[in-house]
């Protein structure tokens, strides 16, 4: 961790944003966590909301009761001097099930084609990363999951889709992400996660945080219908 | 429980309490009044909690029927008021009784008109709130985003007899500029514009344009250079002014995405977010500087 981090920016008349590094990382997003649930702790009722992202943190905080400059000196002194020193052990590893076919993946195809690579060496790939829960937005409960193996990373639809089934898994870029209801999207969609990853009625109500680490496993029809995903209708997705 | 039933929703009226918040990290927005100078008046106006839930009316064609004794408020917009074919006028607390119909029509300054009741609209709470934010299904009265529709109940409780009160003069909402002034806190990529392309943005007159609603103001005018610094998504505060590649600014509001990756010149004054609220597509805006120290005083001398 370079000297110029973490560095904290002026965002609006009660938030401040700060940088952790230049570029997004696991380590970085531990980092971020562990700052998260400091502040959390030790600013409690002057904090309002924060916003964890790829290389930041944005601190919205009641500005009637502390100024710009108390809330800078709050931030250091709660992430303390030295970066490197912090515990990374804040995230969890979760594994989610993923039914990858042709029925689930409308993509799949065109992605291996375009890879030069056949269908099972892009599910394999797919695997074998463990991914950095970077940031969620988009809609509660999407976690945006880095980084996917160059290989296997396309750019986003030219033309998103109208609809993406709820459970969709796709790639954009170097990102990978599961869509927790069904929404319009431009993700390449790979497969089909039965695992709800947002749930109104659940404690917590995602299935991961910013900072957790998570891997896919790959299951057939059979299983993904076990594990509840007659949810989704697989007829609706192009063969 | 008893309340007001919903003879007319009107064009768009959603439950907002004071906002959604402590979940940013999983992607939900804050929502809440986006006039929260006159939401907070017509809180104040029954001694209401400050997280009071109110009626955010969008032009207005709302029609409601009383089913209990109890007192309301309109603030905001100028509206016209009618209690059983009686004027009643905004910024004042008005008593209804069983039967009362109760008339918002359409608004004749203004175009975001807020209604509170004694002790406050009773709406359940998910995520800690009840505000309605209709992108993310959550909020309202059926906790699914969904806006006041035609049958609806909105509960509330039986209001005490208290005196008639009205909001001061001075602090009523004025409607007669041509060119709103729009104060700007400069913040995240603020340094990386060039000055040319700050003193263009401070120097140029912007128009709201059409497609502008609770989530963004989008502006027509002279186009502004955003940093050609690649950037990462980032958390995106209420008021943020970011600057997309074809260089139109959109100011992020009470329903904003919590993330983004475009370059933000700074945030708009809270203060003048709810002026925002009354302006309607086609109005002009210009921006002003105003440092943090100011902006963060002002803050605490308006709170008192």
């Amino acid at each position: 961790m370079s000297q110029q981090f973490p560095k904290v920016s002026i965002a609006s008349e009660n938030s401040v944003i700060v940088y952790f590094s230049d570029r997004p990382c696991s380590q970085t997003s531990s980092i971020i966590a562990h700052t998260a649930g400091q502040l959390k702790k030790t600013l409690s009722n002057c904090l309002i909301d924060l916003v964890p992202s790829y290389h930041s943190l944005l601190v919205i905080y009641n500005a009637i009761d502390v100024n710009y400059v108390e809330i800078e000196q709050a931030i250091f002194s709660s992430i303390g001097g030295d970066l490197s020193m912090v515990e990374l052990a804040t995230g969890r590893r979760i594994e989610l099930p993923l039914y990858y076919s042709l029925e689930s993946g409308p993509d799949l195809k065109r992605l291996a084609a375009r890879a030069k690579l056949s269908i099972a060496e892009v599910i394999s790939i797919h695997q074998q990363t463990e991914y950095t829960v970077f940031a969620m937005g988009f809609s509660p409960g999407f976690a945006y999951l880095g980084e996917v193996d160059p290989r296997i990373s396309a750019p986003r639809l030219d033309t998103p889709r109208q609809q993406v089934a709820k459970g969709s898994v796709g790639i954009a870029d170097r990102q990978t992400a599961i869509y927790p209801a069904q929404s319009p999207g431009g993700w390449n969609i790979i497969g089909l996660c039965p695992a709800p990853m947002f749930d109104l009625n659940k404690q917590p109500s995602t299935l991961v945080k910013p900072g957790d680490t998570v891997c896919f496993k790959a299951i057939d029809r059979m299983q993904f219908i076990q594990l509840g995903g007659l949810e989704v209708d697989l007829t609706g997705t192009d063969q | 429980m008893s309340g007001f039933k919903v003879l007319s929703p009107g064009i768009l009226s959603l439950i907002q309490d004071k906002g959604r918040f402590g979940f940013h990290d999983i992607g939900i927005t804050s929502g809440g009044p986006f006039d929260s100078h006159a939401f907070n008046w017509a809180n104040r106006l029954f001694d209401n909690k400050e997280s009071a839930a109110c009626l955010e009316i969008l032009v207005g064609g709302l029609l409601l029927k009383s089913q209990t004794t109890t007192q309301l408020a309109v603030t905001g917009a100028d509206v016209p008021i009618k209690i059983n074919d009686q004027k009643a006028v905004t910024w004042q607390t008005h008593s209804v009784k069983p039967g009362d119909k109760i008339a918002i029509g359409y608004a004749t300054a203004g175009c975001r008109a807020y209604l509170s009741v004694a002790g406050g609209i009773q709406a359940p709470l998910i995520f800690g709130s009840a505000s309605t934010v209709i992108r993310e299904q959550l909020g309202g009265l059926y906790k699914n985003g969904q806006p006041l529709q035609t049958g609806d109940i909105l509960p509330c409780m039986p209001g005490k007899k208290t005196t008639l009160r009205s909001v001061p003069e001075q602090f009523r909402t004025q409607f007669d500029t041509d060119v709103t002034e729009v104060r700007l806190v400069p913040g995240y990529q603020y340094d990386q514009f060039s000055q040319a392309q700050l003193d263009q943005f401070f120097n140029s007159e912007y128009k709201i344009a059409n497609n502008s609603d609770r989530m963004g103001y989008r502006l027509e005018g002279p186009a502004i250079k955003p940093p050609s610094r690649a950037m990462l998504s980032e958390g995106i505060c209420l008021g943020a002014v970011q600057l997309p590649a074809d260089g139109q600014p959109i100011i992020l509001l009470c329903d904003r995405q919590t993330i983004g990756g475009y370059p933000k010149i700074g945030s708009v004054l809270s203060l003048d977010i709810a002026k925002l609220a009354q302006l309607m597509p086609g109005k002009r805006l210009q921006f002003t500087l105003i440092a943090i120290d100011q902006a963060q005083n002002l803050l605490r001398h308006c709170k008192q």
